[in-house]
């Protein structure tokens, strides 16, 4: 039988094999919204536990993976919702990110403090499009929106992110 | 969108990207089969429908007769 149709069953197996699969896409995917390595391994174990709890309600002719990064955009949503108010956007992710030496350690902070001002909503879409490139139909996907909503959320996340980093005396 | 428009929002990513450069290859740094099997297997904090249901009776005699809060906060 199908692997996905014996997820759907409720198959431990399966849902072992899937994780094996599919877990580093998921982490991978988390860690460009939340930025937080430790953060987001918890909400990679997050995601898989909302995916064994829906396997009933997942049709096995359906995109998994596309499924699985709906799921997972939701817990890091969730996510940048509870911790709003703390640290601002952490980059501590690995050393080959380390950022551009020309941009000075102020605009650096303003930037990263603009971002992090920026609701969830609108925080996850200037990551995923802006820093991360992703295009807007995976990321409408991921959000479960259409393209135009996305753009509309991207002109909206501009404009915020203008005016937040113009108070800050940021050229941009 | 202008050609103006277009040029400044390349410069605005441009700036978002020197500050936070795109997350390269990353993996997670630690084996999270064992947390995902410990979450499955820690049950759900089940309430049952009839606790919501007298929750929202008990909401809804406070709205109704609001005279009934001092009184039952004096017999506590």
């Amino acid at each position: 039988m199908e692997l996905l149709q014996r997820f759907t069953e409720g198959d431990p197996e399966a849902f072992a094999s899937l994780f094996q699969q599919y877990h580093r896409d998921v982490y991978r995917w988390i860690a460009r919204i939340v930025r937080d390595p430790a953060a987001a391994e918890d909400l990679t174990v997050e995601t898989f536990w909302r995916i064994h709890r829906s396997h009933a309600r997942f049709a096995a002719q359906r995109n998994f993976p596309a499924w699985a990064r709906r799921i997972a955009t939701n817990a890091a949503i969730d996510h940048l919702r509870r911790t709003r108010h703390e640290v601002p956007l952490p980059d501590n992710l690995s050393a080959s990110t380390r950022p551009d030496s020309i941009v000075t350690t102020e605009t650096r902070r303003a930037i990263h403090s603009a971002i992090a001002a920026l609701p969830p909503r609108l925080r996850v879409v200037t990551l995923l499009a802006f820093i991360e490139e992703e295009p807007y139909s995976q990321i409408a996907d991921s959000l479960g929106i259409s393209e135009n909503a996305v753009k509309v959320r991207v002109f909206r996340a501009v404009r915020l992110l203008r005016k937040k980093l113009q108070q800050a005396g940021v050229h941009a | 969108m202008s050609l103006n428009e277009e040029k400044n929002l390349r410069e605005l990513q441009q700036l978002l990207k020197n500050a936070i450069p795109p997350l390269e290859d990353t993996t997670p740094r630690r084996d999270l089969w064992p947390a995902v099997q410990n979450r499955i297997a820690t049950p759900l904090i089940h309430v049952p429908w009839w606790d919501w249901a007298l929750l929202a009776a008990a909401a809804l005699m406070f709205f109704l007769f609001p005279g009934m809060i001092p009184t039952l906060l004096y017999h506590l």
